[in-house]
């Protein structure tokens, strides 16, 4: 469970966000978490819940939006969606892959109210 | 009152690589090769740096950071075979984290060939942070089971080798190390695999050799 550390540097982006533009309140946060990412999107939410109290996102709504692993094969040149995690071509058997998504944990947007 | 919506687009692990890019650049520039070793509690990760400190301790000069959630008994372990450790009592916290690492940098000595970094125990947190090493490894002991590559995907896929550890169990175990390699290798093609045990010494030398020569290699790359 180490989503409450992630949550913490959230609140760290977010505070710094609504100080640049001089917010008043953040009142939506948008996340992407990808499958390869490490973290839950369940436990990030509950953890955002409990960390937003006392903030200036107190009335904050989060969406997460689950980003799956997509690959691209170096050699046939496919585009690949693993749900397995396997991480060799289901087309030609290379395992010269370049990670295209899947492994992000990203603050994509946020509201505020100014 | 208006409303604005705002494109951020920033990393919530964006700090921790920041402090864990920064850490591995001073080590490298230092010569100092930096292994994260993960795995559930109780695989062996002590004991094996226990065994490698007598393999390595003739010719070449290690310290090891250990990570525990309580008790500094894992670091008097490594002292007891005279080599400096630092415990971190993460006092519930299930990883380490790159600033951790950072707090102990100034009191690390500039003149060590290897630094180990035992994490916390557990195959699932640790797997999200870069600590500045250079190499992660995953330790997998027998009696935990031949299953566990895909149950724990993202220690197996992030890391560089695989150890197989307590190899000296597995003719009394229903382990096939041929079904986890090849498990792992589908998931990771990259990854370099160990067998071995510390209890009787098989594979230590292998496993050693292999950071030796990563240790020449970051020395060549930086020189």
């Amino acid at each position: 469970m180490h989503e409450l550390s992630l949550i913490t540097n959230l609140f760290d982006i977010l505070e710094k966000q609504a100080n640049d533009k001089n917010a008043k309140k953040i009142v939506h946060v948008k996340l992407q978490v990808g499958v390869l990412s490490g973290a839950v999107p369940e436990l990030l939410e509950s953890a955002f819940d409990i960390y937003k109290k006392d903030t200036i996102a107190r009335e904050a709504a989060i969406t997460i939006e689950k980003v799956p692993l997509k690959m691209d094969c170096k050699d046939c040149k496919a585009e690949l969606i693993s749900n397995d995690y396997i991480l060799t071509c289901s087309q030609c058997g290379s395992s010269n892959l370049k990670t295209i998504a899947g492994t992000e944990l990203i603050l994509e947007k946020i509201e505020l109210e100014i | 009152m208006t409303k604005k919506e705002i494109l951020v687009l920033e990393d919530l692990l964006g700090s921790n690589k920041k402090i864990a890019a920064d850490i591995r650049n001073q080590l490298s520039k230092k010569g100092i090769l930096a292994v994260n070793l993960l795995s559930s509690p109780g695989a062996g990760k002590t004991m094996l740096l226990e065994k490698l400190s007598e393999v390595l301790k003739p010719d070449y000069k290690m310290a090891v950071i250990e990570g525990d959630i309580e008790t500094e008994r894992d670091a008097e372990r490594i002292r007891a075979k005279g080599i400096p450790a630092w415990q971190i009592m993460t006092g519930g916290a299930c990883h380490l984290e790159a600033k951790m690492i950072g707090r102990l940098f100034p009191d690390i000595p500039a003149d060590l060939d290897f630094l180990f970094i035992e994490n916390v125990g557990n195959l699932v947190c640790p797997a999200s942070f870069d600590l500045g090493e250079h190499l992660r490894c995953v330790l997998l002991s027998t009696p935990e089971g031949d299953d566990k590559p895909k149950k724990y995907p993202k220690a197996f896929i992030t890391s560089d080798s695989l150890i197989i550890s307590k190899s000296d169990l597995v003719s009394i175990l229903p382990f096939d190390i041929e079904r986890v390699s090849k498990e792992a290798l589908e998931m990771n093609p990259r990854l370099e695999i160990f067998v071995l045990s510390s209890l009787n010494g098989d594979g230590i030398k292998e496993l050693s050799d292999y950071f030796i020569q990563a240790l020449h290699k970051l020395r060549s790359d930086h020189a």
